[in-house]
C-alpha cells in the first residue's frame, strides 16, 4: 500500500459512482460544502463532479488558509523584510498573494528583499542557526494541520535559546468558520445540507470538534479524506444520512483520523498558543476566537511582539466576489472579474491564488465545462450490463 | 605554436578570477588548457573567432539555449551535458540533422577551476556521443555574487532533409499524438539534490541527445507534423502551445501518460504535479493517425524511447484548450502552468 494510486482507482470510482446514482433522491438537491481546499483541488483535478448525479452540488467552502489571509498580513510581512530587513521564511504557496499597492512577497524578493521558500519550520530554524546576525522570522500560516510544527519550533527556539529567531503567527482555526459559515441564514446563507469535513486539520483536532455541526446545526458531516475515492466515499455517506435523516459527524477517514484526535499535538499547542481575541478572515471579517497567538511565556519568540507589527486593514478590489464565494454564496464563475482580468498570473482575489483556491481550481481545470454527464451515464450502463 | 603564457593551469586547487575573462593571458590559458584541451576539433584547433564549414544545399536550422540550473551537478547530469543535449533537441524537433555546436561561458569569480573541468568534460563527452562538435565559443567572467557558478549559451545549427515539414502550426484535428517516455525524471532529479531540498531517490535526469531517435522516426514517417520537447513547464505547457500554435484543442488520456512511480510519489509529497515538471529527454510527436503505427514501432526499438505511447489527440477547439479524462474517470482542463510551480502547503 503506497496510497498514491490506490486511492484514485478509476474502476472503483465507477462502480461507486452507480451506487451515488442508484441512492440519489431525485426529487431533491443534495448541496454538499466540502471545506477543504485540498477537497476543492481533488474535485477538479480527478474530474469527480463528472461522476456526480446532476443534484449532487459541491458548495466550495473556506478552507485555503492562504485564500483566507487578509491583505494586511502580508503587508505586515513585506514591512517586516523591508524596515527590519529580516530573513523572511514562508511556505511557497504565500509568495504570490496580492498585498496592497500590487506587492507582494514575490516582488518583495525581486526588490532585494530576503525571502526564502521553506518545507518546514525546521528549516527556518536552521536558517537561523546559520545566521546568527540576521533576525530570521517564520511567517506561520495554516489551520490546525500546519499549527503543531510552529509551536514546536517556538519551543525549540526557546530551549536553545535561539534569540534571532521569532514567529509571525497566523494559524487559524477550523470549527470558528465553520460555525460562522452555518451561523448565517437568509440570503447569506450557503444552504447546504451537508459538509465534507477537514481531513489533515481532524487528525490533530479529532472528530469530535464538530458536533456542533450536528447538535446545534442539525448538518451532517463527514470527514473526508483528500484523495478522490476519499471524497466520492464521503459523498454517498453524506447523501446516506440526508435520505435516512441521521444527523450526526461520522468519519471516512479512518485510517488517519480518531474521535479525540492527535492529543500530543494538542498539548504541545495548548503550551505555546492561546487564543486570540479576534481575527479578520479574508472574504468573512472579523471571527472572534477564531485564530491563535503565542502565549506570554514565550513572548520573546513572537515577531509581533518584538517588531512591534501594526494591524493594517487593507481593503480588497471591490467588485471581487471572493468574500460571497468563500461563503459559499457564489460561484466563481458569477464574478465578473474571472478569468477576465483576474487569473492565476495576476489574481485579484484570494480564491485566484493558491491552486487550493476555487477561483484557482476553476480556471485551471474546469473553465469552459460543458454540463454534460452523458459519458457517466454511459460508464454506468457499461458497468451494469 | 608558442604560447603566450607560462606553465600549466593548476587545475586542482586554483579558481577562476577576474583575470581569465580580461582578453589577456590568463584567459588564452584558460582557453587552451580547459576549453580547446577537451573540446579539441579540426576547427577549434584553426584558433579563429569563428568556425567556417561547408554546407550543402537545403534548409538549415539554427537554436540557442542559455542553461542556468541550480545546483549544478545533478543525478544524470550537470549543466556541462544538459547545455549540449538542450540545444541539440531544440536543433533536431525541425527533423534537421545536427552539425555544430557553439559554446558561451558566463563564469562566476571564485568558480573552482576543477569544477569547471568537470563540467567541460561532461560537455565534450556529450557533444563526442552525439556526434556534433563544439566548433567555437566565448569566456566572460563575472564579479563574484553576479552569477550562479557558470551559465553555458549553446547554439546549434543543422540541415533538414528534403521534403520533411515538421512545424508546431501543423497539428490538425485527428491527429494523435504520441509521449516517447516517462515523465518529469529530469525535474524531480534535480529537485531531489537542491540543497534546501534533498530527499533520497535512485531518480536520475533523463538529459539526452535525440536526435538519433529523431532520424528513425523521420525515416518511417516523413510527414511528422510536429515535434518538441517538453523541458520547462513539463507535457502540459507544451501540449498548450502546441495547440494555441495550430489553434486545435486536444484530449489527453491520463492513464497511457508513463510517470515513474518515484516521480509521483516525489511530486505527491511536495504538492507538484508532473504534468508540468521538465524533462531533457523526451519529445512529443503529432502525427496522422495512419502513421502513428510506424512511429511507434521505430520507436520501441529506440532504448531512448521504449515506453513510447499514444496519450491522446487533437480535436477542433475554437478554446485552444487541452482537457483530459483522469484515470479516475472524470475530465479536467489541463492548463499552461501559472507563474512558478508551487509547493502547496497542506
Amino acid at each position: 500500500m503506497k496510497y498514491v494510486n490506490e486511492f484514485r482507482n478509476g474502476d472503483i470510482a465507477a462502480s461507486l459512482a452507480i451506487v451515488i446514482a442508484n441512492e440519489v433522491d431525485s426529487d431533491r438537491d443534495y448541496r454538499l460544502m466540502e471545506f477543504c481546499g485540498g477537497h476543492t483541488h481533488a474535485i477538479f483535478r480527478f474530474g469527480i463532479q463528472d461522476l456526480m448525479p446532476e443534484n449532487v452540488t459541491f458548495v466550495h467552502g473556506p478552507g485555503c488558509p492562504v485564500c483566507v489571509l487578509p491583505k494586511g498580513r502580508i503587508d505586515n510581512a513585506i514591512k517586516l523584510v523591508e524596515e527590519h530587513d529580516v530573513i523572511l521564511c514562508t511556505y511557497a504557496d504565500l509568495v504570490r498573494v496580492p498585498a496592497s499597492k500590487q506587492m507582494s512577497l514575490l516582488k518583495a524578493k525581486a526588490n532585494g528583499g530576503d525571502i526564502r521558500m521553506v518545507y518546514s519550520t525546521q528549516d527556518a530554524l536552521q536558517i537561523a542557526r546559520q545566521n546568527p546576525d540576521r533576525q530570521v522570522v517564520f511567517f506561520a500560516i495554516g489551520f490546525e494541520t500546519t499549527t503543531p510544527p510552529t509551536a514546536v519550533a517556538i519551543q525549540q527556539a526557546k530551549q536553545e535559546g535561539l534569540s534571532n529567531f521569532s514567529v509571525f503567527c497566523n494559524h487559524v482555526l477550523t470549527p470558528p468558520a465553520m460555525r460562522h459559515i452555518l451561523q448565517q441564514d437568509g440570503d447569506q446563507s450557503a444552504n447546504i445540507n451537508g459538509i465534507l469535513g477537514p481531513s489533515h486539520v481532524s487528525t490533530i483536532i479529532g472528530t469530535q470538534a464538530y458536533a456542533f455541526c450536528a447538535t446545534e446545526f442539525h448538518t451532517p458531516m463527514v470527514i473526508a479524506g483528500f484523495e478522490p475515492l476519499d471524497v466520492m466515499q464521503s459523498t454517498l455517506m453524506l447523501i446516506r444520512q440526508l435520505n435516512s435523516g441521521t444527523i450526526a459527524v461520522e468519519n471516512e477517514y479512518t485510517r488517519v483520523v480518531t474521535a479525540e484526535g492527535n492529543r500530543k499535538a494538542q498539548a504541545i499547542m495548548q503550551d505555546v498558543f492561546e487564543l486570540r481575541p479576534s481575527f479578520e478572515w479574508r472574504g468573512l471579517g472579523l471571527m472572534p476566537d477564531s485564530a491563535l497567538q503565542i502565549r506570554d511565556n514565550y513572548a520573546d519568540w513572537d515577531a509581533e511582539q518584538r517588531f512591534d507589527i501594526e494591524e493594517i486593514c487593507s481593503s480588497d478590489v471591490k467588485s471581487c466576489l471572493c468574500p460571497a464565494i468563500l461563503r459559499g454564496l457564489n460561484k466563481p464563475t458569477d464574478c465578473k472579474l474571472f478569468g477576465t482580468v483576474c487569473t492565476p498570473e495576476n489574481p485579484m482575489g484570494a480564491c485566484m491564488v493558491s491552486s487550493e483556491g476555487s477561483c484557482a481550481a476553476y480556471w485551471s481545470y474546469g473553465r469552459f465545462r460543458q454540463p454534460d454527464n452523458s459519458r457517466t451515464e454511459q460508464k454506468m450502463q457499461e458497468k451494469s450490463t | 605554436m608558442t604560447r603566450p603564457y607560462a606553465g600549466k593551469l593548476d587545475i586542482k586547487h586554483g579558481t577562476v578570477n577576474m583575470s581569465h575573462g580580461s582578453g589577456g593571458r590568463a584567459m588564452a590559458q584558460l582557453i587552451d588548457q580547459i576549453f580547446m584541451f577537451h573540446f579539441d576539433n579540426e576547427l577549434l584547433r584553426q584558433h579563429n573567432d569563428q568556425a567556417a564549414f561547408k554546407v550543402n544545399a537545403g534548409r538549415m536550422v539554427i537554436s540557442t539555449d542559455a542553461h542556468v540550473i541550480a545546483p549544478l551537478f545533478f543525478p544524470g547530469g550537470d549543466i556541462g551535458s544538459l547545455s549540449v543535449h538542450g540545444t541539440i533537441n531544440d536543433v533536431c524537433m525541425s527533423g534537421a540533422k545536427p552539425l555544430y555546436l557553439s559554446a558561451a561561458f558566463i563564469i562566476e569569480e571564485g568558480l573552482a577551476l576543477c569544477e569547471l573541468e568537470r563540467i567541460v568534460i561532461s560537455m565534450a563527452k556529450a557533444s563526442r556521443e552525439a556526434g556534433v562538435p563544439i566548433v567555437t565559443g566565448d569566456t566572460k567572467v563575472v564579479e563574484k555574487d553576479n552569477g550562479d557558478g557558470v551559465f553555458i549559451t549553446t547554439t546549434g545549427v543543422g540541415v533538414i532533409p528534403d521534403g520533411i515539414n515538421i512545424s508546431g502550426e501543423r497539428a490538425s484535428p485527428g491527429d494523435v499524438i504520441i509521449l516517447s517516455g516517462s515523465i518529469g525524471d529530469h525535474g524531480m532529479a534535480v529537485l531531489s539534490s537542491r540543497e534546501n531540498l534533498s530527499f533520497e531517490t535512485t531518480l536520475q535526469s533523463d538529459s539526452a541527445a535525440l536526435h538519433g531517435l529523431v532520424k528513425s522516426m523521420v525515416e518511417v514517417a516523413p510527414n511528422i507534423h510536429c515535434l518538441r520537447d517538453p523541458t520547462r513547464g513539463g507535457l502540459a505547457t507544451t501540449l498548450n502551445e502546441l495547440a494555441l500554435q495550430s489553434s486545435v484543442g486536444m484530449i489527453l488520456d491520463e492513464q497511457s501518460i508513463p510517470v515513474k512511480a518515484e516521480v509521483s510519489g516525489a511530486c505527491e509529497l511536495l504538492g507538484l504535479d508532473p504534468l508540468y515538471v521538465a524533462n531533457e529527454g523526451k519529445l512529443i510527436c503529432i502525427c496522422d493517425a495512419a502513421d502513428a503505427d510506424r512511429l511507434l514501432t521505430a520507436m520501441h526499438s529506440d532504448p531512448q524511447a521504449q515506453d513510447a505511447a499514444i496519450i491522446g489527440k487533437v480535436v477542433a477547439d475554437e478554446h485552444h484548450m487541452v482537457q483530459m479524462q483522469t484515470s479516475f474517470g472524470g475530465s479536467r482542463v489541463v492548463d499552461w502552468l501559472a507563474g512558478e510551480q508551487l509547493p502547496r502547503i497542506c
